[in-house]
């Protein structure tokens, strides 16, 4: 039975896919990949893995498709045709593809019970997260506790990538942005008025939740950057960048990854190793918790503070005349 | 079976014809003003009764709160959506379709 | 079993949904069945949640569907008539 729902659910993703190397106009390819990136969090729902899913539509269907659309303004909607077949990058492309393939044909079946990851590492985390993390959702534990320096790397990762995008780009320059733009549209309007502090409380909701279900501080902070991105949508950057004004976001982008890292050095202050809870409080259950809490809050006002940043920084670009 | 499993399914089996026939308006439509038409209504529609069917199925618990929350917010973008497709494309496209233009490809 | 039903439906109406998403020949075609494709993909999450037993965890990734949808289709359909986001083009693209 699942099997026919992935079957079904893969067959749309290669029609989806066929279909945006095939069409010129590109705002219809940026829909094909929003749609594409929904089917792929659809197929990691279908197999049991929530949380990957939820930071993949966040990103993917909701971002990704937004900074693509900033980008094609700055360009022309329709592809040029190319000329000719080019053989050269076919080849490189399909030898890649197929040495890949014949990669997976190493890996344990999905879901296999005896194969070395699911022997050793999952049934350790398993057994021993109650005991040692408390949560409920594993996957936070192993994120932000047993496996924090690599989170920890990642926000550095989301941290370079939003300096890199500043550094090239310049941050938005507020006061050339022209008028509110859907200023004779009612309708999205009022509706993004009442949208928008919800979708921020449900962004805390996120964070704070992702001890218990899928969220953590990747979603939440993609979720609160999607937020305030409607809100440019609808009123204008020059809106947008007053009400979150660029310098303010630097000082979020780095004290996100400040508060991660502080608390591994306050870790060290206080006697034990680097990002080790236990030592944060008496109790060492305790000290878990707060210090999942802290490290998933640094994650959370990086992300959204890269994101925002990357969407003005692109947004506010015009196309040179 | 009892009468809140009765209600429940009937609600969401009248959703799912909703959807599909909503689904296939808009497969055999041919402009996108008309599909605005079959789509718009029919999915707020029948989304909101497998929702609510869904809603009674869970019992009163979190759970049936925050499937009405879903509702809410689906009943709130869904006609705007609609509303901003209808109004971009009454907009931007000087020919709208008339009758006798033959279907879209 | 009616979940079952409930669950074939949604996909066939997501695979109509994409089928016009792929052949309709304008860009406006291509949003409102976009739309269309991902209010009925969240709710076959939710169903699929249903189905499988724990529809605890899937509500919350529905509940972010239906707000990011929203989110890229006015962002969209806003690149689309306005050929920008900064609103001092407010002709074709």
């Amino acid at each position: 039975m699942t099997d026919l729902v992935l079957a079904a659910l893969f067959v749309m993703m290669i029609m989806t896919a066929l279909a945006a190397i095939r069409l010129t106009d590109l705002f219809a390819v940026v829909i094909m990949f929003s749609i594409y990136s929904l089917l792929a969090a659809s197929m990691f729902v279908v197999m049991d893995a929530v949380d990957v899913a939820l930071t993949e539509a966040a990103v993917d269907a909701g971002i990704a498709t937004i900074l693509m659309l900033a980008t094609l303004v700055l360009t022309d909607r329709w592809e040029r045709p190319s000329a000719r077949l080019r053989m050269v990058p076919l080849a490189v492309v399909c030898l890649t593809g197929a040495v890949l393939l014949y990669g997976t044909l190493d890996m344990p079946i999905f879901g296999d019970a005896s194969s070395p990851a699911n022997t050793h590492l999952a049934t350790y985390y398993l057994t021993e997260s109650p005991g040692e993390v408390g949560l409920p959702n594993v996957v936070t534990s192993v994120l932000a506790s047993y496996r924090a320096y690599d989170t920890l790397g990642e926000v550095a990762v989301i941290f370079t990538a939003g300096v890199g995008v500043l550094a090239l780009l310049g941050a938005a320059r507020s006061g050339r942005g022209g008028a509110a733009p859907m200023r004779d549209n009612p309708v999205p309007r009022v509706i993004a008025k009442i949208m928008i502090p919800l979708i921020i409380l449900f962004a805390l909701y996120v964070q704070l939740h992702g001890d218990f279900g899928p969220g953590g501080g990747f979603q939440a902070g993609v979720i609160f950057a999607a937020a305030i991105i409607l809100y440019a949508i609808v009123f204008g950057v020059d809106a947008a960048a007053q009400v979150i004004p660029p310098a303010g976001l630097k000082v979020m982008m780095t004290g996100g990854v400040l508060l991660f890292a502080g608390t591994g050095f306050v870790t060290m202050a206080l006697g034990g190793a680097f990002l080790d809870y236990d030592v944060l409080v008496r109790d060492p259950l305790a000290g878990q918790h707060l210090g999942i809490v802290l490290v998933e809050l640094g994650i959370g006002i990086t992300v959204a503070a890269v994101v925002i940043s990357v969407f003005l920084a692109f947004a506010g670009r015009r196309r040179a005349r | 079976m009892s009468i809140l499993e009765v209600v429940s399914g009937v609600l969401m089996l009248a959703g799912a014809l909703f959807v599909l026939t909503g689904s296939v308006g808009l497969l055999r439509l041919p402009d996108a003003l008309t599909q605005v038409h079959a789509v718009g209504i029919t999915d707020t529609l029948g989304v909101g009764l497998i929702i609510l069917g869904l809603a009674i199925r869970a019992g009163p618990t979190l759970l049936a709160l925050k499937l009405l929350l879903i509702l809410a917010i689906l009943v709130l973008t869904t006609p705007t959506t609609s509303h901003a497709i209808a109004r971009a494309v009454s907009r931007y496209r000087s020919r709208p379709w008339k009758d006798g233009q033959g279907r879209a490809p | 079993m009616i979940l079952g039903i409930v669950a074939g439906a949604l996909l066939a109406g997501m695979g109509m949904a994409l089928i016009r998403a792929l052949r309709g020949p304008g860009a406006f075609e291509r949003v409102l069945a976009a739309s269309s494709f991902n209010i009925k993909t969240l709710l076959f999450i939710t169903v699929i949640g249903f189905v499988a037993g724990s529809p605890v965890d899937y509500v919350d990734i529905s509940i972010m569907y239906a707000v990011i949808s929203f989110i890229s289709m006015v962002a969209v359909l806003r690149c689309i008539e306005h050929g920008g986001f900064t609103g001092d083009r407010d002709k074709e693209p």
